[in-house]
């Protein structure tokens, strides 16, 4: 996307710094701990379809199921898993 | 002069597994799609977290399938602008008297958004220490004093480092580099 930006005067490039404030930090941390998370669903995942007692420790309580199995309980883990466990 | 990564190469690190290359691209458009939630769609902060952690929850998953490096702007765009939408009508649904998103205003706002983030490429370029000041005293809404505390320089030469870093800021967007050093 290009966009042209000949003529801005600083007040005009002060008025757009401002659009962009910063995201919350706690938001950030969790964006960039995606790629942790992933691997810790796939694993939670791959034990729930082959572990009956996991499967229903995981549906009676999810967040102590995840951190038993050693994993951090995070907002994107218990919540993607909580969407997976439906389909298992 | 600060070395900045193209989009393009930073997707690219991205889809070749650099462990760093997530953490950057996150740093990036963090700023972007939490605008496109807030100022665009005016989401209530809880859903704007939810929408926010989506959109990078499915732009980790999908990056791959990207057609072009370069449009991986506009693509977090569009898939910001889907997911507000969704949550707005989701809400909707739930409140009968919630109004339906604007999406006009909103494209007018992402239109802004675009001009932001070019102007915020620019400041990559020009790099510290006028980014660190102008994203304090405009981003950060942070006061002189705060700012000269942060930085440790006197808080009365700060209005004349943040007209001297505009110029810069204005010197790179219209392409004319001057060989000054940061003030």
């Amino acid at each position: 996307m290009k966009i042209e930006m000949n003529g801005f005067d600083e007040e005009q490039i002060g008025r757009l710094l401002r659009l962009l404030p910063p995201a919350p930090e706690g938001w950030v941390r969790a964006a960039q701990e995606l790629p942790t998370a992933r691997a810790a669903l796939d694993e939670l995942v791959a034990r729930a379809e082959h572990d009956a007692e996991f499967r229903l420790q995981l549906r009676a309580d999810l967040e102590r199921a995840v951190a038993s199995a050693g994993f951090e309980p995070s907002p994107f883990v218990v919540s993607r898993l909580r969407r997976l466990l439906e389909e298992v | 002069m600060a070395v900045e990564q193209t989009d393009a190469q930073l997707v690219s690190r991205c889809r070749a597994g650099d462990p760093d290359a997530w953490n950057e691209f996150v740093e990036r458009f963090s700023r972007y799609v939490y605008a496109i939630c807030g100022r665009g769609f005016r989401l209530a902060q809880h859903d704007a977290e939810d929408v926010f952690q989506e959109v990078f929850a499915r732009a980790y998953e999908r990056l791959p399938e990207l057609r072009s490096d370069d449009a991986v702007r506009p693509w977090l765009a569009q898939l910001t602008r889907r997911l507000c939408i969704d949550r707005l009508r989701l809400n909707a649904r739930d409140t009968p008297s919630a109004e339906d998103p604007d999406e006009r205003e909103a494209d007018d706002v992402l239109a802004q958004l675009d001009e932001a983030m070019a102007v915020r490429a620019a400041l990559d370029k020009v790099g510290d220490p006028c980014r660190e000041i102008l994203d304090r005293f405009f981003c950060r809404d942070e006061s002189y004093r705060t700012i000269g505390e942060m930085l440790e320089i006197p808080a009365g030469t700060i209005a004349s480092r943040i007209s001297r870093c505009l110029e810069k800021v204005r010197s790179e967007l219209d392409g004319r580099n001057r060989a000054s050093p940061p003030s």
